[in-house]
């Protein structure tokens, strides 16, 4: 009987520990798994988008400052012609007017919520914004179709199609996400600082703009780059409504224009693997994904200047 | 100006921009709507689409919209929780542990459409699939998995550390602690993270372009077997989902009706992350109510 009861103790431990070790280590693998992953994607997406100059010997000088892009032209007609330059000054145009309209309204409507009315705003406001991150990209796209392109044509100016109408569905697309990193920061202040302010006399408004919003500096930059980050990486609310024109720089926010995410959903599909007109195109998501990596680095840089956490 | 002025200026200022947000947002999904609501009816939303003649309608769409999620969930929801069990309860400060955060940051900001290359890479190519609904599905797996383990971590994290305290002080092992104890507390907010992630595949479209494809086979809704590819559950087919479906049609301009088959679609896709939205809210805190005795 005796010797029984600790055969089943010694097995009920036994498998008490088979447990644990199986426990941690399923976990362990899940979380290298995250890391193999990336490590992939780096990997395969370099090699990819180093054929243009590797296998292909485009200069990488002509890939980021010749604005003509004719993958396909014949070498007798002096191609292929590689410029990726339109792209480039296209997305950044396009998600740096998407800032500007999105950045004052971000960081309004997080001081509304934090410090303006705090009840109402994180009862009805918040949920309302995280709403607005679950809108899929595409019905931003529609919208700005079948309404904003219209719209501008009507009452603005030029096709409709353009670098404005890109900004603004841009603009409501990362509101969200710059505004809840806001609010984050603004939120993780400690209260002792609205005290102070307040018992030197300050007015709210002061202390807003003298002492919470330098204290929060930090996560509001976060706040803007992520915004930025995801304005250059979004691909299809975009070329919905960006007009898609190669080889001409925009000069005007009425011109219809070309984004590196815009030309990798239209022609990915149409190009032949290997070739060179589909090897530009993987070294353009090469692109995107170094100015994703720089991006990290920089808000890991920032983080780090952090004064209150 | 003096301060009073000021800070009453910029309270109205405030309160403009707060309003604004709120009224866009309204006019935004209010309009989607409307405009949707003349377009649905049950022949839109279960007859296929057409390619060349007006009348189509949306059905294998959005039962692939479905089936991509609920696959995609098979694969997000244990890696996700996974990872971030081991990244809350076992991760000790280290170079690995550095690794999987900036793992997981990378691939939170890196832009779907180049999750979708790669998958176009590895699960189109590479592996000699094609187009495939699995190719998809473990595409938005990336994709999504750092929001999943960001959301569980934080609720795990948010459990106190009394109860941990007194698991261990009963004689619980780690594990039993975190399977007992931990998720179980845990649970709504990994609930709530499971359903908003679940949204995120709804909408998503950039990454399955080039990998779940932008066809749709002639789905024959009487076979029910994984292998054929007329199945409506294979996995081996290409499966145009419906954030997709809206894309291709604007891009093709082929249909006579593509503005009444993108309102209805557009609808029908804001409708479900409505309703994905409330479900992850009220779910969330009625099983944490039900868990913890009293009204939260």
């Amino acid at each position: 009987m005796c010797n029984e009861r600790q055969v089943d103790k010694l097995k009920s431990s036994n498998s008490k520990r088979i447990n644990e070790l199986l426990g941690k280590t399923v976990t362990t693998i899940c979380g290298l798994l995250v890391i193999a992953i990336v490590i992939m994607i780096v990997i395969f997406i370099t090699y990819k988008g180093l054929s243009t100059f590797l296998v292909n010997h485009i200069s990488p000088i002509e890939f980021f400052i010749s604005s003509s892009w004719n993958p396909e032209l014949p070498p007798s007609d002096g191609g292929p012609k590689v410029g990726a330059f339109v792209f480039i000054y296209g997305s950044v145009l396009v998600s740096t007017l998407a800032l500007i309209i999105s950045a004052p309204l971000s960081a309004g409507t997080a001081i509304f919520i934090t410090e303006i009315a705090p009840k109402w705003g994180q009862k009805v406001l918040q949920p309302i914004i995280e709403l607005f991150v679950g809108i899929p990209s595409v019905v931003y796209g529609w919208v700005g179709l079948s309404v904003l392109v219209p719209f501008i044509r009507n009452n603005i100016g030029g096709y409709g199609m353009s670098v404005l109408a890109g900004s603004i569905v841009l603009s409501i697309m990362i509101f969200p996400t710059i505004t809840s990193v806001m609010v984050d920061s603004l939120k993780a202040l400690p209260f002792d600082l609205n005290e102070a302010s307040y018992a030197l006399g300050a007015t709210r408004w002061q202390t807003i703009a003298r002492v919470l919003l330098p204290a929060a500096l930090p996560g509001m930059l976060t706040g803007i780059i992520l915004g930025l980050a995801r304005g250059l990486g979004e691909a299809l609310a975009v070329q919905m409504v960006i007009g898609n024109t190669p080889g001409k720089i925009p000069t005007s926010i009425l011109d219809p224009a070309h984004t590196m995410t815009s030309i990798i959903t239209m022609d990915m599909g149409n190009t032949v693997m290997g070739t060179l007109a589909n090897n530009a195109l993987w070294s353009i998501a090469l692109l995107l994904m170094i100015i994703s990596l720089i991006f990290i680095i920089l808000i890991r840089v920032i983080g780090k200047r952090r004064v209150y956490r | 100006m003096s301060a009073k002025a000021s800070d009453k200026i910029a309270t109205m200022v405030l309160y403009l921009i707060a309003v604004f947000i709120v009224a866009l947002l309204f006019s935004l999904v209010g309009y989607i709507i409307f405009q949707g609501y003349k377009v649905i009816d049950w022949h839109f939303l279960t007859a296929p689409a057409e390619t060349f003649e007006a009348g189509g309608g949306i059905g294998p769409q959005l039962f692939n919209s479905f089936y991509i999620l609920i696959i995609s969930m098979l694969f997000t929801a244990p890696l996700g929780l996974g990872c971030s069990i081991y990244l809350a309860e076992y991760a000790r400060p280290s170079k690995i542990t550095d690794l999987i955060r900036l793992s997981i940051e990378t691939l939170a900001s890196l832009p779907s459409i180049v999750v979708g290359l790669f998958g176009l890479l590895i699960f189109v190519n590479m592996t000699g699939w094609g187009y495939t609904l699995i190719g998809g599905a473990l595409s938005v797996t990336i994709l999504n998995l750092p929001v999943m383990t960001r959301v569980c971590e934080d609720s795990i994290q948010g459990v106190p550390g009394e109860l941990k305290e007194a698991s261990y002080s009963l004689g619980a092992t780690k594990w039993q602690t975190i399977t007992r104890v931990i998720l179980p507390v845990a649970l709504p907010g990994i609930i709530t993270g499971i359903i908003l992630t679940a949204g995120r595949v709804f909408g998503e479209a950039a990454a399955l372009i080039y990998t779940a494809g932008l066809s749709s086979p002639n789905l024959n809704f009487k076979i029910w077997n994984f292998f054929n590819p007329r199945s409506p559950i294979s996995l081996m087919r290409p499966a145009e989902t419906l954030a997709v479906h809206i894309w291709k049609v604007n891009s093709e301009h082929l249909l006579p009706d593509t503005r009444q088959i993108a309102d209805g679609s557009a609808a029908v896709l804001v409708v479900a992350v409505l309703i994905f939205n409330f479900t992850a809210r009220w779910l969330g805190s009625y099983i944490h109510r039900k868990l913890s005795g009293h009204r939260a």
